[in-house]
């Protein structure tokens, strides 16, 4: 066993205390700049933190991937849903035309808005891939009006940090975050190669962003809900994803 | 991987296109045609988890080990072959020492045989390296700011395929590291690692 020095005791102990105070400052502000994921408890906090917060800042201004029409795969998968509702299936007789995307919260203007009004903004189109957490993906065509258009429209206040986005089955449920939200590539989708948004990929109206896996994409959107906090959503976990098991942050 | 047995090459793949080649195991998802007639639980939700968070401890020890490797001199020392090894008789060598199950000397066996000194070479500079490429190269919000990191690879299906296969290669060298390690003596490899200190062969003699 070497001696201490005093020397190398005081030297020691004030690096760690600084080391201490670092790791809370770094804390501090990873609160402040939004950096903390909602689901940023439990034993994988710290991984999942840690991956949220870099690639929030890595992506600041990035784009996903956007492909030549020659590259649009002729088989897009469409995955397992659970049979349609009453609701839904009336509303499919009625050919969507009683659809309707509700938002509210932390909005001046909260809306209803039908597809035809969602049809009649600026349309966007952008061929991206998918990318299922399972394994699989396909590039598409899609189709839509920028989120951010809709969240401008109803006046979405400086201080909302996230959009919730819910499905018509109830148990589905996610939100982005308002980088995420206002990215001019996340779409709310009623196009998918150039004809309406079949059922079976989320039509009339799906949630398109590109720089996450395919769960945050939900198919089937009826509301938005425009948040400063996750908390007071489900188990506040900041989506369903979290709640049955999936990391609500799906930029890997 | 048991959510998706298929792997392919290029961008994109999923159910409808075919494979370059599947598992044949069941998998945890009911439309993947597998051919068996059930499916497995899905695990895939906590393993994600656990996986990125295992991911940030290899980087950051990974890392450290490297810079430190470096800086004392450990690399250059123990694991860069020495000049006399870097011949085709010294590398032919090893192979048949290896192959006849031929005992090390005591002298010897103090530092890496040259087969050693490849093997930790190759997986701390080109496995651990290409894992962790290969693993981001799927990350669509890492792409997103480094797209080469996918484009390079030939799309993110061959990223997925490459990552299966060095992942692989990784599990072969720890199920052999493993074994070698209680060939050689479990506990006179385990305790230089914990107290920092070994009898060498001059100390015993």
């Amino acid at each position: 066993m070497n001696d201490i020095s005093r020397r190398k005791l005081i030297t020691t102990g004030l690096a760690a205390a600084g080391g201490v105070l670092g790791l809370g400052v770094a804390a501090r502000l990873a609160q402040e700049y939004g950096l903390i994921p909602p689901d940023h408890g439990g034993i994988y906090g710290l991984g999942e933190t840690l991956t949220y917060a870099s690639q929030r800042l890595l992506t600041r201004h990035s784009f996903a991937r956007e492909f030549s029409r020659s590259q649009i795969s002729k088989r897009p998968f469409a995955n397992e849903i659970p049979p349609p509702s009453e609701a839904f299936k009336r509303l499919q007789a009625g050919a969507f035309a009683d659809w309707r995307l509700s938002v509210s919260g932390m909005v001046a203007r909260p809306s209803s808005f039908s597809l035809d009004q969602l049809k009649s903004y600026p349309s966007r189109s952008q061929i991206t891939m998918i990318q299922c957490e399972e394994g699989w993906s396909y590039i598409a065509e899609w189709n839509g009006v920028p989120l951010s258009h809709v969240l401008d429209a109803v006046e979405a206040q400086p201080q909302a940090r996230y959009v919730v986005y819910f499905s018509i089955y109830p148990d589905w449920w996610e939100s982005i975050d308002m980088a995420d939200a206002m990215h001019p590539q996340t779409f709310l989708t009623y196009g998918m190669n150039g004809d309406e948004l079949p059922v079976a990929h989320g039509g009339p109206l799906r949630l398109r962003v590109p720089r996450q896996l395919g769960y945050k994409n939900v198919k089937y959107i009826t509301h938005l809900t425009v948040t400063d906090s996750l908390k007071s959503f489900g188990k506040g976990l900041g989506s369903s994803a979290p709640e049955g098991g999936y990391s609500w942050y799906a930029g890997i | 991987m048991i959510s998706h047995p298929r792997f392919y090459w290029g961008e994109t793949g999923n159910d409808l296109t075919p494979p370059l080649f599947k598992l044949p195991i069941p998998a945890s998802r009911a439309l993947v045609p597998t051919g068996y007639g059930y499916v497995l639980p899905d695990q895939n939700g906590w393993s994600r988890y656990l996986h990125f968070q295992a991911a940030w401890v290899v980087v950051f020890t990974g890392l450290l080990y490297v810079i430190f490797a470096l800086l004392s001199g450990h690399l250059r020392r123990n694991l860069l072959p020495g000049r006399s090894d870097l011949s085709w008789r010294a590398f032919s060598t090893s192979i048949s020492s290896h192959l006849r199950f031929k005992r090390p000397s005591e002298v010897e066996a103090w530092s890496y045989n040259l087969l050693q000194r490849i093997s930790y070479l190759f997986v701390i500079f080109v496995l651990f390296p290409l894992v962790i490429w290969t693993g981001l190269a799927m990350s669509p919000a890492f792409v997103s700011a480094f797209p080469a990191t996918v484009n390079v690879l030939g799309g993110q299906q061959s990223a997925r395929t490459l990552h299966f296969f060095v992942s692989l290669a990784l599990v072969l060298f720890l199920l052999v590291h493993v074994a070698m390690i209680f060939l050689a003596g479990f506990w006179s490899r385990m305790r230089p690692m914990i107290t920092g200190r070994a009898a060498t062969p001059v100390e015993r003699t």
